[in-house]
């Protein structure tokens, strides 16, 4: 029920939600627990295991019970804390986890084979008969857990990413971060602060606290306005820091749109990315529940909670209050209820010689020992002085004292303290290098201490930064931090909840210890406490204390259970915001991509590349005729390809030579100036690494080129060799690979396009095979190299990147008037299978030179990465697979890439297993397909018939074991 | 994390990849015995503390850094040009 | 006490007062025929064999903390029998059919479940890797089927197939594949060790291993000297310490390796799925969190923690992958230390030393293993000579080259497997 005079929402906007169908009306300001509350609704959810009704616990980020789900179609977001979510006109808001409607929860069945659901009692059933575990017992299992549900469409909501920097960072805007942020901000370091509420005060937004004489909201008003005035001062509201991480890295998310209705424009979450010099960790407290038997009804809730609705909300969360505490606070929390006019039936305080700080009934000694009330608290009984009593209420506050959120001191591994005066587990000290606790998350709990710590904290930051601390003096507060017992549960009949997400009882902690998991991680993962959304804030402590308890062992001994990031469960779309769809890795574009597409061209990625398929012409359906018409349109009169993709890399230096000598496993200093040499580059263990060729354009000045996929990786090589192993070598070199396209023109009428687009022709003698050097296209310097990846005549031709597009296209014009067109990498395949040349198909990382047969290109002559590795035994020899050409027996009988090759009469098993196929191909040329493949000893079985089997594909076909080079062995045509 | 790189300054984590052990500064000699080279190529002191490695800035200065980093709390010590660690011995 | 619906029946009638501890907590004897270094899955597993396969029961398995606490109760739990390489193919295959009778075998519900599992491919050179690798599987004896875009589009509809940056042209789907509960696969084989005799010993830390002549004797630890006649390391990321102990240098580098999980959802993804451009792979847990994991940081670290750019990778590849992930709230991350090894595939063999064994090199595929593993890791101790399934994880391959098993081919590089 609402309270009038109460509350920080503004009453004259009234804001309407829907709840499970029906239309809610609270106010700007309210948390849907804090308006449903007001309407007196208290059942919001139904919990994991048991489907017990349940209602708010908490008003924070901690709420383990009040989970909801929000919005609608694909945009609902599941899992959402009623207490944190606020409420805008739309909002559409369901309960989860329910079988029909959330007051007749069908689930809630479980509920009454209680006995039978305890801990792990999963492990000990459901494995007869085999077959029914995954035909009907998990499928059941499955359906019953989870929680909310989510669509498995796309959210039409988009997200951000953003990184900050900073001096401080002041995580949590209570007494304590307040005052840590006004000391660092009036020394003049650059302050963030960020607090996860709508609005930064902490707890003196809900407690009645004086600071400076005046009321604590008041005090954290005016200190807002003076940090908001401050240029080196950033305040984030609605923000919560998620994670620390090495060298003061912290993530954080903050709620941007959450709490208004959908804006195109606005995104729903950011996730920041800070990194700070320093840190003031002022996080807080969470309150403790207690766990007496049947604590888990809707209406029973943390002591704070109830004055958070009280003053935040202007809600009261009952109408006829009884409280349970083991510390002053509950008598503080009756008091500023009464002063609210609300009725408070009585105090229980499990300690004896308390005083009371109103006029209300007082039951000391006194413990909860049962409650009532089917869909909400109802009545309570009360054990004290040896006797029973049973006391209407309907809504019951509870505290167990406080838990300091030690949670990001943890992050980095180390554990927190256990204080046994505090009785809390305590930051460890220098728990994260250069982040400084302060206030009650390290223990202070009177409000004086909190701005004495804050101003601390913030002063050992600001001696870290070299920083002069300005003269700020701390307002007087209370240092009156209360009293209190522990008290973690209560014995009794009937379950007594721990962890309510989780539906773990103190029984189900006896169990664990009982069936011998004593160690607090045992515990943990057999019970599944702390496992749930809220990750056990408030019930881990209790639950290792009754380990501890059962264990006979004291706290310090039995530890905790490690925390782990993020603070607050932090959905994915904000965590990878701008990674849908193309937003994953960024795209590379040739300069022929315009001309490409436009021609009809399908793209397919090559690495971060689009390269084209094949070209359709009229009237081709089938990519295959696409396909053969330009192998014969290059292999009878001239074809153009962009092959800009391919890396190149601009090596000078004096050195050059001696480097590249170094890095390929052949020889480059034999090389001429003008002149080109295929190259294969090893990895020091021996294996192949890359291939590709290299340009000697001058005497100290090489181009490299690199297949496509390795383009990076070999440079990066490069680098590692030259700096690491070779720092003596004077030499230099760049990646080239987007300041020049490059495009392939290649067929018997290569020369002639080639001529007619330079400035100076080219003929045999002046520029024959494996030649290169500069030329004029059009008036522009380029480069030409005679290289050939189809076996034909043929020519690359490089430009500088911006005129590629030009060139591209009057190439393709000029090569249509020959009879010739552009092709793409369908025929370049073609082309080059025929040809016998390999790619990362056949180097794809676990053959060796020799394996390709190349073995003799690695020089004796010199040393060179990989060399002395290749030499081990294990890599070459007739054990190993080696590359060979096949084709198959009949023409028409398709070869298969990734199928295993066997002895014709052999079974299609591993221990028969004789090698596979690599790459495959249709050729036009000699009209048969052919494939290249690995088998073992393969060079020696020239003639051999295998047999492929392709079981996926179902696929036998016989083939003959054949040379590699199927088109021009000799090598004419390339060289005429 | 963060890195000092020698020439650029105190850069994220993002712009670095690490290829490993300084081992790999110390390549063998072409002749050195098997051992060695399979020392070289395979086995690791992998130590749990301090460690020396070899991280590659490339997506800044394209240096490749010697950084002397802890392997349990993930600390880093220091960095170096690869190539001045190497001269120096 | 055996477990049975029956008994969670009567039990649960009773109070469930009668449920016994699941292994006991007896002191260090002071010697033992068979001492097994490292209470993780593949340690418990070793055990276990050992006893049930080989009689063998005089054995102690030494940990230095808690039973399962290291990668079997960190990882994101999937189970398969997909690779492509011989070593691999025979070891995996033999593991699988362990698990498939491994209920049984420890009356012990670990949960697996074959709900099958998709290594999706983007490019024509995926599929023919793939194709060759599902091949393999099929030689082996095992299952998979090549699926292409549409019969993907079938399993897995929620998949983005027209936006994504890296188009779907299909994937390997081996239906036997799965995932388990990882810890009770640690305890079943814990409370089996056990109920044979085994000495399960916590918080026994190994401090040195005791060789004379050439042979060992015992291992020394913080809970006092215990003497072995054989002595089995297999301690995972912890392999180079333990081994040093034993002045061995292994081809092992750790690593951090991160996973994640988020809230619990109602079911929405069945399978196993792994993504091909980047490393991702996710199952959704019974319990209805949906899990998943990525690539290793790439720096050495013994930290079980990692750090914000893999995390938000994995995110990424998530996304892209499957839109709707977006709306799934990360709930936990946590790290585990993996044993890497020079070709990213195992080790599992005798050491120069008389009587010691040496079980690593995990990389980060070490919870499918674990029967296998500790099947193998039994008949080898037990016999002196290596089971036929794990013949190939020889200690000396890379010195010699021969039978390396690089499934990822990027080369003996530990980080980049």
């Amino acid at each position: 029920m609402r309270v009038e005079g109460r509350g920080r929402i503004d009453r004259s906007q009234p804001v309407r939600f829907s709840f499970d169908g029906k239309t809610v009306t609270g106010f700007k300001g309210d948390t849907v627990a804090s308006a449903l509350l007001a309407r007196d609704i208290r059942l919001m959810g139904r919990s994991f295991k048991y489907h017990r009704p349940r209602g708010v616990l908490t008003a924070g980020s901690e709420e383990p019970n009040a989970l909801i789900q929000v919005g609608q179609g694909h945009a609902m977001i599941p899992n959402v804390r009623a207490t944190v979510q606020e409420i805008h006109d739309g909002l559409t808001v369901t309960s989860q986890n329910r079988m029909g409607p959330l007051d007749r929860d069908l689930m809630a069945v479980n509920d009454l084979l209680w006995p039978f659901l305890g801990a792990g009692f999963y492990y000990k059933t459901f494995m007869w008969p085999r077959a029914f575990w995954e035909g009907l017992y998990e499928p059941i299992i499955r359906r019953a857990a989870g929680l909310g549900r989510m669509t498995r469409g796309a959210s039409p909501e988009a997200n951000e990413r953003a990184f900050a920097h900073c001096d401080v960072l002041v995580i949590g805007a209570g007494p304590a971060g307040l005052m840590a942020a006004r000391t660092a901000a009036e020394a003049g370091a650059d302050v963030i602060v960020i607090d996860e509420n709508t609005e930064i005060g902490g707890r003196l937004l809900s407690d009645s606290e004086e600071i400076g004489g005046k009321p604590g909201d008041v005090w954290a008003g005016e200190m807002r306005e003076k940090l908001a005035a401050m240029d080196n001062v950033r305040i984030m509201t609605r923000t919560t820091v998620t994670g620390v991480y090495d060298d003061l890295n912290f993530g954080a998310l903050e709620r941007v749109g959450q709490h208004l209705p959908h804006e195109p424009d606005l995104p729903r979450e950011c996730f920041w990315r800070i990194r700070a010099k320093t840190a003031v960790l002022a996080a807080g407290a969470l309150e403790r529940p207690i766990a007496f038997p049947m604590n888990d009804r809707p209406g029973i809730m943390l002591a704070s909670a109830v004055r958070s609705y009280l003053n935040r909300y202007g809600v009261a969360p009952g109408r006829n209050l009884t409280l349970f505490a083991t510390n002053d606070d509950a008598h503080r929390t009756a008091a500023e209820m009464q002063a609210a006019g609300l009725r408070v039936a009585a105090v229980i305080d499990s300690r004896t010689g308390v005083e009371k700080q109103g006029d209300y009934r007082l039951i000391e000694g006194g413990q909860v020992i049962g409650t009532k009330g089917r869909h909400g608290l109802r009545e309570i009984t009360v054990r004290h002085g040896g006797r029973t009593e049973d006391i209407i209420t309907d809504c019951l506050a509870m505290s167990g004292g406080w838990n300091p959120s030690v949670h990001l001191t943890c992050h980095l591994g180390a554990r927190p303290v256990w204080d046994a005066e505090a009785k809390a587990f305590l930051p460890a000290p220098n728990a994260v290098p250069g982040m400084i606790p302060a206030g009650a998350c390290n223990g202070a709990m009177s409000t004086s201490a909190c701005l004495t710590q804050g101003k601390e904290a913030a002063t050992e930051a600001l001696k870290a930064l070299g920083l002069k601390t300005a003269r700020i003096t701390v307002p007087k507060a209370s240092d009156e931090a209360g009293s209190g017992s522990t008290l973690w549960y209560v014995e009794g009949k009937g379950r007594a909840w721990l962890d309510f997400a989780n539906d773990v009882t103190t029984k189900d902690i006896r169990l664990a210890a009982q069936e011998g998991f004593i160690s607090v991680e045992h515990m943990k993962r057999y019970t599944t406490q702390g496992m749930a959304p809220d990750q056990g804030k408030s019930s881990n402590i209790a639950a290792l204390a009754l380990l501890a308890d059962a264990t006979g062992r004291g706290i310090p001994e039995t530890g905790t259970t490690t925390y782990r990031p993020p603070f607050i469960p932090t959905s994915i779309g904000a965590m990878a915001a701008g990674a849908e769809a193309k937003g994953f890795a960024p795209e590379r574009f040739t300069t022929s991509d315009r001309a490409m597409r436009s021609w009809g061209a399908p793209m397919i990625t090559a690495g971060l590349w689009y390269r084209p398929s094949y070209l359709p012409k009229r009237g081709e359906t089938h990519w295959r005729q696409s396909c053969d018409r330009e192998v014969r349109m290059v292999r009878e009169a001239v074809g153009v390809v962009d092959v800009s993709t391919l890396g190149k890399i601009d090596i000078q230096g004096p050195d050059a030579a001696a480097f590249l000598d170094f890095v390929y496993c052949n020889m480059f200093s034999t090389l001429k100036p003008g002149r080109v040499r295929y190259g294969l580059m090893l990895r020091e263990d021996g294996h192949v690494m890359d291939d590709g060729t290299t340009a000697r354009l001058g005497e100290n000045h090489y181009v490299m080129t690199t297949t496509t996929a390795a383009a990076g990786q070999v440079m990066t090589h490069l680098e590692f060799v030259h700096q690491c192993l070779r720092p003596d070598l004077d030499v230099a070199f760049i990646s080239a690979t987007e300041q020049w396209a490059q495009f392939s023109v290649a067929g018997p009428k290569a020369r002639d396009l080639i001529n007619s687009v330079l400035d100076q022709p080219v003929d045999n003698e002046s520029f024959p095979f494996m030649a290169c050097g500069e030329v004029m296209i059009h008036g522009v310097k380029g480069r030409l190299f005679r290289i050939s990846f189809s076996g034909e005549h043929a020519y690359e031709i490089a430009i500088p990147s911006r005129y590629g597009e030009a060139l591209f296209r009057d190439l393709v014009a000029r090569a249509e008037t020959l009879g010739g067109g552009a092709y793409g990498m369908e025929a370049l395949n073609v082309l080059r299978l025929e040809k016998g040349f390999i790619t990362h198909s056949e180097i794809h990382g676990r053959v060796t030179a020799d394996d390709v047969g190349m073995g003799r290109m690695v020089s004796a002559k010199k040393d060179c990465i990989g060399k002395t590795a290749s030499l081990r035994p294990g890599l070459s020899g007739e054990h190993r697979e080696q590359l060979v050409g096949l084709k198959p027996k009949e023409p028409e009988n398709a070869l298969l890439a990734g199928a295993h090759l066997f002895r014709e009469g052999d079974a299609a098993t591993r221990v028969n297993d004789q090698g596979y196929i690599t790459s495959v191909a249709w050729s036009p040329t000699f009209e048969t397909h052919i494939g290249l493949g690995f088998l073992l000893n393969g060079r020696a079985r020239m003639g051999e018939t295998v047999r492929m089997v392709d079981h996926l594909r179902d696929k036998t076909t016989l083939c003959e074991v054949c040379d590699p080079v199927f088109f021009d062995p000799e090598g004419g045509r390339a060289r005429g | 994390m963060q890195i000092t790189c020698p020439l650029c300054g105190a850069r994220d984590i993002r712009e670095f990849s690490i290829k490993g052990h300084e081992t790999y500064l110390h390549r063998p000699d072409p002749e050195a015995a098997p051992e060695e080279w399979n020392d070289y190529l395979h086995n690791r002191e992998n130590p749990a503390g301090e460690t020396r490695e070899l991280w590659h800035h490339g997506s800044g200065c394209g240096a490749w850094l010697l950084v002397t980093r802890n392997t349990i709390t993930h600390e880093v010590l220091g960095a170096q040009l690869a190539r001045e660690a190497r001269n120096a011995g | 006490m055996r477990y049975s619906g029956l008994a969670v029946l009567a039990q649960g009638l009773t109070g469930n007062k009668g449920w016994r501890p699941a292994w006991r907590d007896p002191a260090p004897k002071d010697a033992y025929d068979i001492v097994i270094i490292g209470g993780g899955g593949h340690g418990l597993a070793t055990a276990f064999y050992l006893a049930k396969e080989h009689g063998l029961t005089n054995i102690a398995v030494l940990e230095k903390g808690y039973l399962g606490g290291g990668n079997i109760g960190r990882n994101t739990t999937i189970v398969r029998a997909n690779y492509g390489l011989p070593g691999n193919s025979e070891f995996y295959s033999h593991s699988l059919k362990l698990w498939e009778g491994l209920e049984a075998d420890l009356n012990y519900n670990v949960m697996h479940s074959q709900r099958g599992i998709i290594n999706l491919f983007h490019s024509d050179g995926q599929r023919d890797a793939y194709a060759r690798r599902g091949n393999a599987m099929i030689n082996q004896g095992d299952d998979a089927i090549l699926l292409d875009t549409e019969g993907v589009r079938k399993i897995v509809p929620y998949l983005d197939f027209e936006q994504t940056r890296f188009p779907i042209f299909g994937g390997l789907y081996h239906k036997r594949g799965g995932t388990a509960r990882h810890d009770a696969v640690a305890w079943g084989f814990a409370r089996g060790a056990d109920r044979r005799g085994v000495d399960l010993i916590q918080n026994c830390e190994v401090t040195g291993i005791d060789i004379e002549n050439g042979k060992v004797t015992g291992v020394q630890t913080s809970r006092g000297a215990i003497r072995a006649k054989k002595v089995g390391i297999v301690v995972a990321g912890r392999s180079s310490q333990v081994a040093a102990m034993a002045s061995m240098r292994l081809p092992i580098e750790s690593h951090v390796l991160q996973a994640f999980v988020t809230e619990g959802l109602k079911p929405v993804i069945d399978n196993v799925i792994t993504y091909g451009m980047g490393h991702f792979y996710i199952s959704q847990s019974d319990k209805g969190g949906l899990v998943f994991g990525g690539d290793l940081d790439f720096y050495a670290s013994y930290a079980a923690r990692g750090n914000l750019p893999m995390a938000e990778h994995v995110m990424e590849a998530g996304l892209t992958l499957m839109p709707m992930i977006g709306k799934a709230k990360m709930l936990r991350s946590w790290g585990g230390i993996m044993d890497m090894s020079p070709d990213g595939s195992p080790i599992i063999d005798k050491t120069h030393i008389d009587g010691l064994y040496l079980n690593c090199g995990w990389c980060y595929g070490g919870f499918k293993a674990v029967p296998g593993s500790g099947h193998t890791f039994a008949h080898l101790i037990a016999t002196d000579r290596p089971h036929e399934a794990a013949a190939r994880y020889r200690l000396d391959r890379f010195a010699t080259g021969r039978g390396l098993m690089d499934e990822e081919a990027t080369g003996s590089q530990h980080n980049l497997h």
